[in-house]
């Protein structure tokens, strides 16, 4: 018998009716909770303060947040109104979906070719693939080298140098190796090439797994800002998370709040905080939305990966 | 020569046999040329005085100068260190939580508690690190979420992430945090693969749950365990420099400068490019036999490796 992934293994469930089986069983779920709440209670803190007015959360000291206090959008029409802000949000829309786009389309070449059997150069590709997860030029020489290569300031620097994900490119390749092979012969037998069955067989049979694939790019792309921070210079260029890296760190909130005059002395000092909290809610907000529906698929994604050759 | 001339028409038959699947590789190979295999051999630049007008190639060579430099210079020892202690913190604690989770998680009969459960444990893991360490520093600031539960139970509240004593704490207990669920994954497939047989047997045999999950659970997941705790000692070099560098600050630099934050410091912000890309080396090179080790004796002890 085999279990499918998170079903319990214990045996046919015999239900313990010993009092330290039961005792167990509170703990546990009892801590269970705990881990849940400690998990989502910094999130849904941030969310409830970041409605909050500002002169009411200045009071709240002793008070952890249950609820929003009072009720105001005033937080995120600020942010919204800011254009740097705006510019970064759709910048990072634009280097998920192009980056995706020429990372998806090189992994799938990329992935297909591995899959393969039966070329003489196959087995010094892998290794030469496979070794550029254990070592690399390091920090400073990629970084002379995009330099050198005039692709600093661009958006290029973004979306090239990290184009495919090694990781990424073994997880699909193994959901190809699994296609039976009866299906492409078939295309064979028709005068198809490697490119037909490529995007006719390979492409609609693994869906799922290009999902995740396509997934785990995507919000890497979108959580990225380590890479915009050392190539890009102009600020119309900026992703998302470098504008929120700002804001939290270097406090451009503080400027925000002023420029709008959100009260003085410690109502903006409160009114600051907000702020930031209203702009990681807006950061955060595309993950949480997809979350729900691709969780699933992430882990089959992960146990993928972790299949031995 | 004959043999020569013999492997060159087999490879030349070869490509124009399979000329389609090296026109997909033509791409693919051109990436990982350009962006992987010429910054390794650019990696030359540490042995190298780097001067901006002559590049990568043209700057004169230097000798093992900006090695010495660093082993004898006042960073060797404090970024060493700071990097081995939170690589040891983190394998003594943030290892083993997502193992425990996973044996917690298995004693759950309710399947929608236990989904729930799982679903929300590895939701951190998607949020981005500029969030998280913007959280951490709103919640560990003077009037943060933390001080004011701090402070609730009479504690005084400070500013944590300016004092040196506390980072290498916040450090770990945000590293559980974040992945906690996402490495229980691992575990939870590995528990599905023990016999269900074999707890019926012990507990006809009188065994009550914990000597189940003591003698059936627990070993039953022991290779994945050891193969998972060979990959993470193979790793201890390597302290992500993102964290760091998200959370760092002037005042605790004693405790919270790595290897890697200081490789970035140096180069990228002090552009002492030569100097920093020795340092970089040195960690790559050092990481390197350590990966590859482990994962020789991982395929030793089990046959198994993750790749």
């Amino acid at each position: 018998m085999k279990l499918a992934y998170g079903e319990v293994n214990d045996g046919m469930a015999v239900e313990s009716k010993s009092v330290s089986g039961r005792i167990f069983d509170c703990f546990n779920i009892l801590f269970l909770i705990l881990l849940l709440v400690v998990t989502l209670y910094p999130f849904v803190y941030v969310l409830f303060a970041s409605f909050s007015l500002p002169a009411r959360f200045l009071k709240h000291d002793f008070v952890i947040l249950l609820k929003p206090l009072g009720f105001q959008l005033e937080t995120y029409r600020l942010v919204f109104r800011n254009a740097m802000i705006v510019r970064g949000f759709f910048n990072s829309v634009f280097y998920v979906v192009a980056g995706c786009a020429i990372s998806m389309f090189l992994t799938f070449l990329g992935a297909y070719a591995l899959s393969r059997t039966g070329y003489y150069f196959k087995r010094f590709f892998t290794f030469a693939i496979l070794f550029t997860m254990y070592f690399g030029g390091g920090l400073i020489p990629v970084f002379l080298w995009v330099q050198q290569l005039g692709l600093l300031d661009t958006i290029w620097a973004i979306l090239l140098p990290n184009a495919i994900s090694t990781y990424n490119m073994i997880v699909l390749r193994t959901a190809f190796a699994s296609v039976p092979k009866s299906l492409e012969e078939s295309v064979k037998i028709d005068g198809g090439n490697d490119f037909v069955i490529l995007f006719r067989i390979m492409i609609p049979l693994c869906i799922p797994t290009i999902a995740v694939v396509g997934l785990f790019y995507a919000v890497g792309r979108w959580n990225e800002w380590f890479n915009a921070v050392i190539y890009l210079r102009t600020r119309l260029l900026y992703p998302m998370q470098l504008i929120l890296r700002e804001i939290l760190i270097t406090g451009t909130a503080d400027y925000i709040a002023q420029n709008a005059s959100m009260g003085v002395g410690d109502e903006l000092t409160a009114a600051r905080e907000l702020i930031k909290y209203a702009a990681i809610i807006i950061t955060t907000v595309p993950i949480l939305i997809v979350y729900p529906f691709i969780q699933k698929y992430f882990v089959k994604g992960m146990m993928l990966g972790a299949i031995k050759e | 020569m004959h043999k020569i001339r013999d492997k060159a028409s087999y490879i030349k038959t070869d490509i124009i046999k399979n000329k389609y699947i090296y026109i997909m590789l033509l791409p693919v190979l051109c990436y990982y040329v350009i962006f992987c295999y010429i910054p390794i051999y650019g990696a030359q630049i540490a042995f190298k005085d780097f001067s901006p007008g002559l590049g990568i190639w043209g700057s004169p060579w230097a000798g093992l100068k900006h090695f010495w430099s660093f082993f004898t210079g006042p960073y060797f020892y404090r970024t060493l260190r700071n990097t081995l202690l939170i690589s040891i913190y983190s394998i003594l604690f943030s290892f083993p939580a997502p193992i425990l989770l996973a044996l917690l998680l298995n004693e759950v009969k309710n399947k929608a508690f236990r989904r729930i459960i799982q679903t929300v444990s590895y939701m951190p893991h998607f949020i981005s690190m500029v969030v998280i360490c913007g959280l951490i520093r709103e919640f560990t600031s003077d009037q943060g979420l933390i001080n004011v539960i701090i402070q609730a139970f009479g504690g005084e509240a400070k500013s944590m992430l300016m004092y040196p004593k506390y980072f290498r704490s916040i450090y770990i207990i945000s590293e559980i945090w974040q992945g906690i669920g996402w490495g229980a994954i691992i575990y939870m497939a590995s528990l599905t693969g023990i016999d269900p047989n074999l707890y019926d047997a012990a507990y006809v045999d009188g065994a009550n749950r914990f000597m189940r999950i003591l003698h059936i659970t627990i070993p039953g997941i022991s290779s994945t365990i050891i193969i998972m705790f060979i990959l993470r000692i193979g790793s201890i070099m390597s302290v992500g420099f993102e964290k760091i560098i998200l959370l760092y600050n002037t005042n605790i630099y004693d405790t919270a400068d790595v290897i890697s934050s200081y490789v970035y410091r140096s180069g990228l912000l002090d552009r002492r490019y030569s100097y920093s890309a020795a340092v970089g080396l040195f960690n790559s090179v050092v990481n390197f036999l350590f990966v590859f080790s482990a994962n020789s004796i991982c395929r030793k002890v089990n046959e198994t490796s993750l790749w």
